[in-house]
């Protein structure tokens, strides 16, 4: 048995899905949020370089390289929105982060 | 061949497990860990179809730099964890159907894909020629010729993303004595002797 795109584009579905499941759960932690998030680009980044390598096309892996630079910088200022976030509000909750609301 | 059928399958197994442990798992901290289990795995998956240079790339950075950073950020904040928890399975038939229908979507657009000729038997003569090569080679070439713009943008995004980061989080705390060299240097001698005439007998 020899091991496929399909087997590939499975598993970052499942990824995927466990990332969205994992953001409706957790509406209290955004750190748990972020982390999802993290999951599911991780997901995008095996759809990526499963499509170079069985099309053959370097172009994909260099796109999953950006992805991954822009995940980076994503979590970074996540992070420092988060704790600027908990220093005014002593708070992480999802629910109670409402102050735009109007 | 049946040997890596079965490390995809054992890397695709404790990938998946971890990223649900992600999710349910009650601490943070090991939410962070588990993260790392599943991107360690993911770089083996990575490994397995010979793409090296991303799968270094991914502990590198992923494993290196921001689950790291994510544990700061989880042991900093002092978070109750008991109530983080609370409501989670309120959310869980919405979630739970919501994920199921993206994942048989998904699984459709999987099924459609592996029918058609996207396969290895699909590589054509070019991509064979580009896969002769290593894959760190191969991306090298690319990268720094054809996408070399993109590759400095891709910097100036995580320049911006780390002075963003310390703008962000730096705080000037009040009452706090801070060495100014420029005060210090720009002393003039006026400023910081006086020659006193002290009296015979007087005393100062």
């Amino acid at each position: 048995m020899t091991i496929g795109l399909g087997h590939y584009l499975t598993v970052a579905a499942v990824l995927f899905t466990m990332g969205i499941l994992g953001i409706f759960l957790n509406r209290k932690n955004v750190i748990v949020i972020l982390m999802c998030v993290e999951l599911m680009l991780l997901a995008v980044n095996i759809n990526l370089v499963a499509f170079s390598v069985f099309q053959g096309n370097v172009v994909g892996q260099i796109f999953a390289m950006l992805v991954l630079t822009v995940a980076a910088a994503e979590a970074a200022i996540g992070l420092a929105i988060l704790v600027v976030y908990f220093r005014n509000r002593g708070t992480i909750e999802v629910e109670d982060i409402n102050a735009m609301k109007g | 061949m049946i040997l890596q059928a079965l490390a995809f399958y054992v890397f695709a197994a404790i990938t998946v497990a971890a990223a649900a442990m992600v999710v349910v798992s009650r601490n943070p901290v090991y939410s962070v860990l588990f993260l790392i289990l599943a991107f360690f795995n993911a770089a083996g998956l990575f490994l397995l179809i010979g793409a090296e240079f991303i799968a270094m790339i991914l502990v590198i950075v992923y494993v290196g730099a921001v689950a790291v950073l994510f544990l700061f950020v989880v042991m900093m904040l002092d978070i109750n964890l008991t109530e983080l928890r609370e409501g989670f399975l309120d959310y869980f038939p919405v979630g739970a159907l919501i994920g199921a229908v993206l994942f048989a979507e998904l699984l459709l657009g999987v099924g459609i894909i592996g029918a058609g000729s996207t396969t290895v038997a699909g590589l054509n003569a070019h991509g064979a020629q580009v896969m002769a090569i290593e894959n760190t080679r191969a991306i090298g070439r690319v990268l720094y010729t054809q996408y070399f713009y993109l590759f400095q943008v891709a910097g100036l995004v995580l320049l911006v993303a780390m002075i963003g980061a310390i703008v962000l989080t730096l705080r000037s705390r009040p009452g706090v004595r801070r060495q100014k060299a420029v005060d210090q240097i720009n002393r003039s001698k006026e400023q910081s002797i006086t020659v006193v005439k002290v009296p015979t007998r007087g005393g100062v």
